[in-house]
């Protein structure tokens, strides 16, 4: 072990003169390795973020609470099936929170009626189209990561008297407010006025998934005051222990039963969704863009160390006849093996270290340029190139080293 | 001619090889380099083998010098039988019991003088410590002191070679082998060269020299001919009218 660490410690020295005299060679060659670490590393940057991207847009939805809504949250083939079941009503959510409260340890906390729509959100001479209006309850903050970082959320009273007051995301108030307090102004919506009490914190976007910060937010009763057309409802359940969210989810599917009145013959005619269902539909998605990604721009990689096994071969030839004299002095064949490898390696990981830099300059030119764009540059990562770089060199340099062990130092000596 | 010594030194056998014999296949043929030599070389013997191209003086030098193994024959190197050992036995002898001094000096281009003959002392894994100051005492003895950080672009012929036999002795071998030491030296610089392995040969050094050239084998005590191989003349001192009829 000890003899081994010598060697590679003295072959590290060859390796580091050998480079220096065959700068302009060692540099272009470096070069494919630099390219294809910057690809490999930018796309794993990127798909890191569009996974944090999704779970962002996920923790919306919250891991500890239940939908209950007419459409189940996958893709259906058969959707005839659903198109004709009844709507889920918002009065639903008071019959269950009665059920859950005379039910001793129940697992489920609180029912949350929201209904939604699309308007414009307009104050003075600005406008937002296509704002998400979402009719609730003051539970709401319960179940979602609403963060008021201005004002607050309505609370019960507004809630039950339908007050005229309005939560809004943080995109909403930064284009209609973009120099003053949204705080007590009135916004119009649906031609009708509304006092802001509260913006919520920004949260980004990302592939347009649920995003709070283009949405409106005003008590249940006010918006079926003024919205009484095509709204869509759901309720949504929060659970007591995240842990068990298969019993919370037949305890509900229960409740939902009795009060839709449904025989104990027919089918459920709604869907419970927890965000796990939609994760897994995404995923695939994901892993397919990280795959794909990663394959695409791993050939880059390859190519850059199909020249490093080139130049390594190169060398080898070129050096025929040291590497006799090297044997004749009585280098063994794994010295000589370890000698190319450790050039062949330090070549890419040199490399692999240019071209990480030059990522990280780059994730940090866009992340400041489109700060909404998710990247995540992460010391796994950094590691992993290191790891990748070095594997590479040890792949792409170990043909030629492995000739040059093999040598016989007769034909070596006499090479001109 | 005179002869310098007709006294055989007396020496334990360093080199004892039986009868080998070596054979190549080029293409469809198979050439027979060496018919089955035998020779025993004693330590603290100066021996030139000489013999012109095509004669299996190569091979022979190629054998002695551990690069490659005998077809068949015996072959014992202090007493270790060489012709089964592998690539890595053989490295190892090489390493610490053999000095190579080649023709074209074959020094590393881009690296010092000292970093040249510290290479058999990596390969036999001293430390770096002890490795440099034998390395710079060696290159001293050779008379290049001042020189030890010089590349070999930055030397002369002459100090090249001697670079080369600094290199040569530093790992202190049973025999320095040489290989055409002056053919690519003027006849002065050679001539130099020739004294330093007289110097080395009277300090007790086993060496042999390969060549072609009478004047440069006329230092040796020894002298072998090779012909079509086998051994065609094993004389103390130099014999020139042997060599007459096979010279040019």
């Amino acid at each position: 072990m000890k003899r081994f660490l010598y060697e590679v410690s003295e072959s590290w020295k060859i390796a580091a003169a050998q480079m220096r005299s065959n700068l302009t060679r060692s540099t272009l060659t470096a070069l494919g390795v630099i390219i294809g670490i910057i690809a490999v590393t930018l796309m794993g940057t990127a798909v890191n973020g569009i996974s944090i991207g999704f779970d962002k847009s996920m923790a919306v939805l919250g891991d500890d609470v239940l939908y209950v809504t007419q459409w189940p949250w996958k893709p259906v083939d058969d959707w005839w099936n659903y198109r004709d079941r009844r709507k889920i009503k918002t009065e639903y959510a008071e019959t269950l929170n009665r059920m859950i409260s005379a039910t001793p340890n129940s697992n489920l906390v609180v029912a949350v009626p929201t209904s939604n729509l699309m308007r414009s959100v307009k104050y003075g001479g600005n406008q937002v189209d296509n704002v998400f209006v979402l009719g609730t309850t003051s539970d709401f903050i319960v179940t979602s990561t609403i963060d008021c970082t201005v004002g607050r959320f309505f609370n019960e009273l507004e809630s039950r008297g339908g007050a005229n007051v309005v939560v809004i995301g943080y995109d909403v108030a930064d284009a209609l407010f973009p120099s003053e307090s949204p705080i007590d102004k009135l916004v119009l919506i649906n031609g009708q006025l509304f006092k802001v009490i509260g913006v919520n914190a920004r949260q980004g976007t990302f592939l347009g998934l649920f995003s709070w910060d283009s949405m409106v937010a005003m008590p249940l009763a006010a918006f079926n005051k003024y919205f009484s057309a095509k709204t869509e409802s759901d309720v949504r359940v929060k659970v007591r222990d995240k842990t068990r969210l298969a019993d919370a989810k037949d305890e509900l599917t229960g409740l939902v039963r009795r009060v839709r009145g449904l025989p104990p013959e027919k089918k459920d005619d709604f869907s419970i969704n927890e965000q796990q269902a939609f994760k897994s539909t995404l995923d695939p998605v994901k892993n397919s863009i990280a795959i794909a990604g990663l394959f695409i721009t791993g050939l880059s990689l390859f190519v850059g160390a199909i020249g490093i096994m080139n130049i390594t071969f190169v060398s080898v030839k070129e050096r025929t006849k040291e590497i006799g004299t090297r044997k004749a002095l009585g280098a063994r064949r794994r010295t000589i093996l370890l000698q190319f490898l450790i050039e062949s390696t330090a070549l890419c990981l040199l490399g692999g270290f240019i071209g990480l830099a030059f990522a990280y300059l780059m994730c940090f030119g866009v992340g400041k340029a489109f700060p909404s764009f998710p990247i995540h540059f992460s010391v796994g990562l950094v590691l992993i190139s290191m790891v990748v770089s070095m594997l590479t060199g040890l792949f792409s340099g170990f043909a030629p080293a492995w000739t040059a062990s093999r040598l016989d130092p007769v034909t070596a000596l006499r090479y001109e | 001619m005179e002869i310098r010594n007709s006294d055989r030194p007396r020496g334990p056998v360093v080199i004892d090889i039986e009868n080998i014999t070596k054979d190549y296949i080029m293409g469809e043929e198979v050439v027979r380099a060496l018919r089955g030599v035998t020779l025993q070389i004693r330590r603290n013997e100066y021996i030139a083998i000489m013999g012109p191209s095509g004669s299996g003086k190569s091979t022979l030098m190629n054998m002695l010098g551990c690069l490659d193994t005998p077809t068949s024959g015996r072959y014992e190197f202090n007493g270790k039988n060489v012709a089964e050992m592998d690539d890595d036995e053989l490295a190892a002898v090489r390493n610490r019991e053999i000095g190579f001094v080649f023709q074209t000096f074959n020094l590393l281009p881009r690296s010092t003088s000292l970093r040249n003959v510290e290479l058999p002392l990596i390969y036999a894994g001293i430390d770096p410590e002890r490795r440099e100051a034998r390395a710079a005492q060696v290159l001293a003895d050779v008379g290049l002191g001042d020189r030890i950080h010089h590349k070999p672009n930055e030397l002369s012929g002459g100090q090249r070679q001697r670079v080369a036999i600094a290199r040569a002795l530093v790992n202190g071998p049973s025999i320095i082998l040489a290989d055409e030491p002056t053919g690519n030296l003027d006849s002065k610089t050679g001539e130099e060269i020739m004294e330093l392995l007289e110097n080395l040969y009277q300090s007790g050094n086993t060496i042999i020299l390969v060549t072609h050239e009478r004047d440069i084998a006329a230092h040796a005590r020894r002298t072998v001919h090779l012909r079509d191989g086998l051994i065609e003349s094993d004389h103390a001192g130099f014999v020139p009218e042997l060599d007459l009829p096979v010279a040019g």
